[in-house]
């Protein structure tokens, strides 16, 4: 879909990725994948293949990772499908990388519930530190993409970057969390506010006796009051 | 169920336990029964089966294996969508958990019956979310809805009888087995029973997820759950009640509305997956609209011609009109567009960005038209200059 250029196929990629194999590890992932669909089925694996094919690919380069051609014609080859098939699913999808990203693949959500809480400013934090959407920075670290709702819309506005959710931004915090990846560090997932996911703020208003353990509210008339 | 008077959590509100009805009792060999449980949320605003997905998912599995002995199916597929990758490692521990103490596999909980369930996870398209495109994905194909009919009761994944469930729907049913049908129905309006997550973002000081009766007053839940509007009740604007492909509803009309599905119908907009978005007046309406816009011309999966070009026209207009680089005569052309692609495809997804635009021009014309206004008197005060 949007915002992806088209498959590349040159002699430098097939040479790199020609001779593309599972890991041992992986090798034993894709057949447990393959044994969740009926026999005769193992089409229904394409995009778990791709997904954990991107991910090894992003393994060696210590990246999200990406979808070379070679890569694609080996899935293709796995599951016994038309290489173009792949491709369909490849292009269609929008977690298909199909040009190699940054280090660290920051997916700032815009969609309207994330536009109101303030996605404009995470944005803002994005582009003070040199990153531009669809563009991998200079050193190799960001790559920046503006998508649509990921799902986290009570702890607007929120990124996800590589596999790990950031929620309730500010400019100020996305742009901590932006440093702090860029320093090494490993800052804390999930909402950068004092809140447990999406609870609201300052506790619970429901179960309040469940919040912090097992309670069980049999026989005591009214379980939502408190 | 049918006593539950529960109706699907999806967005559409079809009746579950009918839903349930319509599989075949006698599945024919070789024609084995599928359940298929939707869980790619990805409509805007709704961030519901992400939290019982992950810190609930044991309830979503109980509520499988009892509606797939319901409905005698051989299989379940959750389908998660793809960027929820934590919380699909949450569920597939969860099943993991299940098979080893026997609840799941050959003999499921002692039952005699045989039930697998299996945790699929997509790769970011919010068409999957439609249940024929679901079921295109599954086979590991383009999620491209399919022509209904047939309808996925009679030839669904594979071909097989299928019925496709909300995540919610689902994890509802073990507490409604447990306490009853009558305790389930005693909440809320008639034909609206049930208990309800409300997922509420946005101009809200403390926007959350939260479980509450049907039927709620817009004013109570914000005020209970949300710690009411940001800057107090008579900054807000208006309301996109159930998740963004629902028309919103001015301030004044949905204060004390009940959230429900007869309720919301009424205002000219629905409860959808109650996915509550809150705009105060400090909203660009017009932007707010045209973003969801624009959500839709990247989501519309290009097979029918008034979606795909449709929803990209109708996107590029609706910029015009946040700028008021407009004729007022446009306003109607874009409204007249939008009927021409409403019930003209494949899918709800044309219905579905044709509506929101349907809702602003009529309830804020007069705000896009004023915008039109004062750009027009600026150009003729630069042309006199």
């Amino acid at each position: 879909m949007a915002g992806q250029s088209g498959i590349i196929d040159d002699p430098e990629v097939r040479a790199r990725w020609d001779g593309f194999q599972w890991t041992p590890e992986n090798a034993r992932k894709a057949k447990e994948i393959v044994a969740r669909y009926p026999e005769g089925r193992q089409m229904s694996a394409s995009i778990p293949f791709l997904d954990l094919a991107q991910r090894q690919v992003g393994a060696e380069a210590n990246t999200q990772g990406w979808l070379p051609l070679p890569v694609m014609e080996f899935v293709a080859r796995e599951l016994g499908m038309a290489p173009i098939h792949v491709l369909e699913v490849a292009t269609f999808y929008t977690m298909f990388n199909l040009v190699p990203v940054g280090r660290f693949h920051v997916q700032v959500c815009g969609t309207t519930p994330c536009m109101l809480r303030g996605s404009d400013d995470v944005l803002k934090a994005c582009e003070l530190r040199g990153l531009r959407k669809g563009h991998t920075t200079e050193d190799g670290l960001f790559t920046l993409t503006e998508v649509e709702c990921l799902g986290a819309c009570a702890n607007a506005p929120m990124v996800q970057i590589n596999d790990d959710n950031y929620e309730d931004l500010t400019e100020e915090s996305m742009g901590a969390v932006l440093d702090a990846l860029a320093r090494g560090e490993h800052p804390k997932v999930g909402p950068q506010v004092e809140r447990k996911t999406s609870c609201p703020e300052g506790g619970p208003t429901t179960l309040k006796k469940m919040a912090e353990r097992n309670y069980d509210y049999r026989g005591s008339g009214d379980g939502s009051a408190s | 169920m049918k006593a539950s008077g529960l109706r699907g959590r999806g967005g559409a509100g079809f009746p579950t336990g009918m839903k349930w009805s319509f599989m075949p009792k006698e599945p024919k060999p070789g024609k084995p029964n599928f359940l298929v449980i939707n869980a790619d949320e990805s409509e805007p605003g709704s961030c519901k089966d992400r939290e019982i997905i992950r810190h609930d998912p044991h309830k979503l599995i109980e509520g499988a294996l009892i509606a797939g002995f319901a409905m005698r199916a051989r299989a379940g597929y959750i389908y998660v969508r793809g960027e929820f990758i934590f919380e699909t490692e949450v569920l597939r521990k969860a099943v993991a958990e299940a098979y080893e103490a026997g609840l799941l596999g050959k003999n499921a909980a002692g039952s005699g019956y045989d039930f697998d369930l299996f945790v699929h996870r997509g790769a970011g398209a919010y068409i999957c979310g439609e249940e024929t495109a679901m079921l295109e994905s599954l086979e590991g194909k383009q999620g491209k809805p399919r022509l209904k009919p047939p309808f996925p009761a009679g030839a669904g994944l594979y071909g097989c009888p299928t019925t496709v469930n909300n995540v919610e729907s689902i994890a509802v049913v073990p507490t409604i087995l447990r306490r009853g049908p009558a305790w389930f129905a005693s909440f809320g309006r008639e034909k609206n029973e049930g208990t309800k997550l409300f997922q509420i973002s946005g101009h809200v000081n403390c926007p959350c997820v939260v479980e509450e009766t049907m039927s709620i007053s817009f004013r109570e839940l914000i005020d209970r759950h949300a710690g009411g509007i940001r800057g107090g009740w008579d900054n807000l604007l208006a309301v996109i009640p159930g998740g963004s492909s629902v028309p919103l509803v001015p301030a004044a009309e949905i204060m004390d509305a009940p959230m429900d599905f007869d309720g919301l119908k009424a205002l000219g907009s629905g409860l959808g997956t109650a996915a509550v978005i809150v705009m105060d007046k400090s909203t660009d309406i017009v932007r707010a609209i045209s973003r969801i816009s624009y959500f839709y011309k990247h989501e519309s999966c290009g097979q029918c011609t008034p979606c795909r070009e449709g929803t990209g026209w109708m996107w590029r207009m609706m910029e015009k009109l946040r700028e008021g680089d407009a004729s007022v005569g446009e306003i109607d052309k874009l409204l007249d567009v939008t009927k021409q692609i409403e019930g003209h495809t494949i899918c709800a997804l044309g219905d579905a960005a044709a509506w929101p635009i349907q809702g602003l021009i009529r309830h804020f014309r007069p705000e896009i038209e004023r915008r039109i206004a004062e750009r027009t008197a600026r150009g003729m005060l630069e042309a006199a200059e």
